[in-house]
């Protein structure tokens, strides 16, 4: 991360205090919590799972992803994702290839089958990871989705 | 404000299943208007499911969620008749919740 991005960053910062002073974010109202800008930020695999607390993951065969291999759409890729790892705690969607890395984190509470379906942009023909933690430990799975109109272009 | 939900949550066996979408435009802020200027980004940042007081389901959203977000899963511990609620809110604070009661299925 260069000086530049940290600056940027502090910037965000001081918008969304200025938000929560001025009472455009109400402080512990409804749904107050926290968004993991880093994450969101990151524009790598390696340094998602760093950004989500990890320092690496290994390859799970217990993860299974449900996506079309080709999308003929890039605004709009189903992709589901379940795991059969015991304790799993949070499912997260990486697009490699996209601007930003990670797409979306679900916390997977007890009770809750771990098990996910979204729809996602992609912006060209990508690996696509599912991370998952489960017991503390980070695994993955990858499936390619090649793309035929990307999804964020204008 | 924006539109309201459309939720659905049935039981599946002894589960309940929750398919949601909600209408939204999730902005990337990458996009250029016709004039060429960048839109700016605008999307959902967090999503929380709840049920009986309970968190079933918390998420954390990019902006690389399809527009008009759909999200599907599975929770245990609902009965039909009891509601399934679910609140949004946005990068710029933008908020909406609405729920669901839970219906038996087939």
């Amino acid at each position: 991360m260069d000086a530049k991005r940290r600056e940027v960053l502090k910037t965000g910062g001081g918008v969304l205090a200025l938000a929560a002073a001025t009472g455009i974010l109400k402080p512990g109202e409804g749904l107050a919590q926290e968004w993991n800008k880093a994450a969101f930020d990151t524009r790598s695999v390696s340094d998602t799972i760093k950004a989500l607390g990890g320092s690496g993951s290994s390859p799970s065969g217990a993860i299974e992803i449900t996506a079309p291999d080709i999308a003929e759409n890039g605004a709009v890729v189903p992709v589901a994702v379940e795991s059969k790892l015991p304790r799993t705690q949070a499912i997260a969607i990486l697009i490699e290839k996209n601007p930003n890395t990670l797409s979306a984190e679900f916390e997977i509470p007890a009770g809750t089958d771990p098990f996910v379906s979204t729809r996602v942009k992609m912006a060209e023909t990508s690996n696509v990871y599912a991370l998952v933690i489960a017991d503390g430990k980070y695994f993955h799975a990858v499936k390619e989705i090649k793309v035929t109109i990307g999804g964020c272009g204008g | 404000m924006a539109d309201p939900m459309r939720i659905r949550a049935n039981m599946t066996g002894d589960k309940v299943e929750v398919k949601a979408l909600m209408a939204h435009e999730m902005e990337t802020g990458l996009r250029k208007d016709a004039k060429g200027n960048l839109v700016p980004s605008h999307f959902i940042r967090n999503v929380t499911v709840t049920h009986g007081g309970k968190t079933v389901l918390s998420a954390q959203w990019g902006t690389s969620i399809s527009k008009n977000p759909f999200m599907h899963f599975r929770f245990k511990g609902g009965k039909p008749g009891e509601k399934v609620t679910i609140s949004w809110i946005d990068n710029k604070g933008d908020k909406r919740t609405d729920e669901a009661t839970i219906a038996s299925g087939s």
